[in-house]
């Protein structure tokens, strides 16, 4: 019943057949430590992927590495078609096609909430400053706190810097959005308020990944879940296969410690 | 989407303890609460009268000041020729209608700065030694105030207009007080005195700074060249005392210039002392630029900004604004140490001190020539340090 519930709200086109992200033969090393052995990994445009894992697995790092903000020493990634290299050029490309959500917000303490959102439409996408303030009003709107717009981020609670921080992503009309686990470092009466606008982003048709360890969300939104453990991926499936037939025994073990 | 979580109003809201009590009993709880107290209370208390009776009475009766007053145009300017002098009234004229506007326009600290401004001028107006003229050139200091302060009331973007005039002011300065052939020329060792130490302590402290982020930055780089060329910059001068480096400025660069070529002796000493305070100036900024959390740089460089703009809109507002503190604090020091130009013979406040002081006219009257200029030090440096912490304050609304 879920089940056929979630498949009407994602819209058939949010999902095509069109690869948008390929990870091929990553590996990735914290001096003499192996945090990511081998990963391989392809989505597709729309997708919405959900990566869990123990802390430590390389779940973070590899999320991580899709925007160039960690380095990899062996493999091959290419986003919408360009390849991310060592080249700044390539690395901008890519970061202005994707958005990324942190653990700790990271807003910019010194701006309004406005400003933290117009930034990089006005810079970086060379936006007129008034198309630039549409776009964040409409953000915030989106998100649900456009009352705040000219507060400081100290000013709001972790709920609501948070959804800040998503419309800040989403100015920058990303194809991909990134979300580094967006509501561990919130109070629990708050997580919710940041998942409802993930889940609104999830049926909207983006192409989602998600470290997170919220398994409610994992089985309500996600096509396709990783399961990362040790820097590996240890199974990939849909949400009723890794939850209701998890093949592998360290699958099992983990829902069992989470469930 | 909002959450809305109401507490339970408290009907039984208890008020806390009465903790303001009276002076009798503040006295009483902290000066005479018991015997040793009591004892100690009195000692101190004869103590604190009798060094404030010895003061005052030689303040007000045995001093004589008519050696600060005689001279007060020395002290002022020193030996700025007389016929010139109303372009130093004018420049400070500039200066007065500048900070009226500013303080029309930002209010706040700077306002508090201007009433502080507006104090000194009312003083020496009234003051009975002050000579005619000079009180229409102070009235017409504090109506500069006044008028800047009314017409930045009225303007649109009195923000952007105070802060292009105050660029525009910046070279005015200068040119008032040197002529630059428009005007007749006076030449630098006429410009003595409270101007000499201004003008020095504000080039080396409005130059330094830029000078310092740009070491600042240098030194953080990734490039190799320039990081050690900053460090090695940076290190060398602080390991030199500042009185060295006016040394060097005023006996050794004569030396090693080619014949011929010489550089003005003053804008040597303000070279050396800006090159100084940028050494200072890098440290502190560097200790800003560390503050700044990792996830600052992620987020930036997630939303697509490049290095150059995540330094200038990310990282530096929020670097500079974390030192503003050290940053006064160093100015304060660098306007102090001005005085060390009156070692290697420049006549700053503490030279023509030393002047005045020699003049058989007025022999044995240092104590009060040397008060004064610490009175004249203190005041200006009170004042910075002042408005830092008020800056502090009102920077710290809507941070973090």
């Amino acid at each position: 019943m879920a089940q056929s519930q979630s498949s009407v709200e994602v819209s058939p086109m949010a999902k095509s057949e069109e690869t948008i992200i390929t990870c091929e033969g990553i590996n990735k090393w914290f001096g003499d430590m192996h945090v990511l052995k081998d990963v391989n990994l392809t989505i597709k445009k729309g997708e919405v992927l959900v990566i869990l894992g123990p802390s430590g697995s390389g779940k973070s790092t590899f999320i991580r590495t899709i925007n160039g903000l960690e380095p990899i020493q062996k493999g091959h990634i290419e986003i919408d078609g360009v390849s991310l290299t060592h080249d700044i050029k390539d690395i901008e490309a890519i970061r202005r096609e994707t958005g990324m959500v942190f653990q700790q917000f990271n807003l910019f303490p010194h701006m309004t909430i406005l400003k933290n959102i117009m930034l990089g439409p006005i810079w970086v996408k060379k936006k007129p400053k008034a198309e630039a303030e549409k776009i964040a009003r409409e953000l915030l709107e989106r998100v649900g706190i456009p009352e705040q717009a000219d507060k400081y981020p100290g000013q709001l609670s972790g709920g609501q810097q948070q959804r800040v921080a998503i419309a800040r992503a989403l100015a920058m009309q990303p194809e991909i959005m990134l979300f580094d686990e967006p509501t561990s470092a919130l109070d629990p009466e708050m997580i919710k308020e940041v998942l409802d606008v993930m889940k609104e982003l999830a049926r909207s048709g983006i192409t989602m990944l998600c470290v997170t360890h919220e398994m409610g969300f994992a089985r309500e939104v996600a096509d396709r879940i990783v399961l990362f453990d040790g820097g590996e991926i240890v199974e990939t499936g849909t949400p009723e296969e890794l939850f209701d037939n998890p093949k592998h025994e360290r699958t099992k073990l983990f829902l069992s410690q989470i469930l | 989407m909002s959450v809305d979580l109401k507490i339970v109003e408290n009907k039984q809201m208890i008020a806390p303890p009465k903790t303001s009590a009276s002076l009798w009993d503040w006295v009483r709880n902290n000066l005479f609460n018991n015997w040793y107290n009591t004892i100690l209370t009195f000692v101190a208390g004869f103590i604190i009268i009798g060094i404030a009776y010895n003061v005052l009475s030689w303040v007000l009766f045995e001093a004589q000041w008519t050696v600060i007053t005689n001279n007060y145009r020395l002290f002022m300017v020193g030996r700025y020729p007389l016929s010139e002098l109303w372009r130093i009234w004018s420049l400070l004229t500039i200066v007065s209608f500048m900070f009226g506007l500013c303080s029309g326009s930002f209010k706040g600290t700077i306002l508090r700065l201007s009433g502080i401004l507006a104090g000194i001028y009312l003083i020496h107006l009234l003051a009975p030694f002050t000579a005619s003229s000079s009180k229409v050139w102070l009235a017409v200091q504090l109506a500069g105030l006044v008028i800047g302060f009314l017409i930045a009331l009225k303007l649109p973007y009195n923000k952007r207009i105070a802060i292009i005039g105050w660029v525009i002011t910046i070279p005015l300065v200068f040119f008032f007080i040197h002529g630059f052939g428009i005007l007749p020329e006076v030449r630098t060792t006429f410009w003595n005195g409270l101007l000499l130490t201004v003008l020095l302590a504000g080039v080396a402290i409005i130059l330094s700074f830029p000078l310092g982020v740009l070491l600042a930055l240098g030194r953080t780089s990734k490039l190799p060249a320039i990081k050690y060329f900053c460090i090695g910059y940076i290190e060398l001068i602080r390991a030199v005392p500042l009185i060295t480096i006016f040394l060097m400025a005023q006996v050794l660069i004569p030396l090693f210039l080619p014949t011929g070529l010489t550089i003005d002796n003053l804008l040597r000493v303000m070279l050396g002392a800006t090159l100084f305070t940028a050494a200072y100036a890098a440290e502190n900024v560097r200790g800003g630029l560390q503050s700044i959390p990792n996830g600052q740089y992620e987020a930036a460089k997630a939303i697509g900004l490049n290095p150059f703009q995540t330094t200038f809109f990310i990282v530096l507002p929020q670097a500079l604004r974390a030192i503003i503190p050290t940053i006064v604090g160093q100015s304060i020091s660098m306007f102090k140490d001005t005085s060390l130009v009156a070692i290697v013979g420049l006549l700053d406040l503490l030279g023509i001190a030393q002047s005045v002081k020699s003049n058989p006219e007025f022999l044995g009257r240092h104590m009060e020539v040397y008060i004064y200029i610490a009175f004249v030090y203190w005041v200006i440096a009170y004042s910075m340090s002042y408005s830092s912490r008020r800056i502090e304050k009102s920077l710290g609304v809507g941070e973090r």
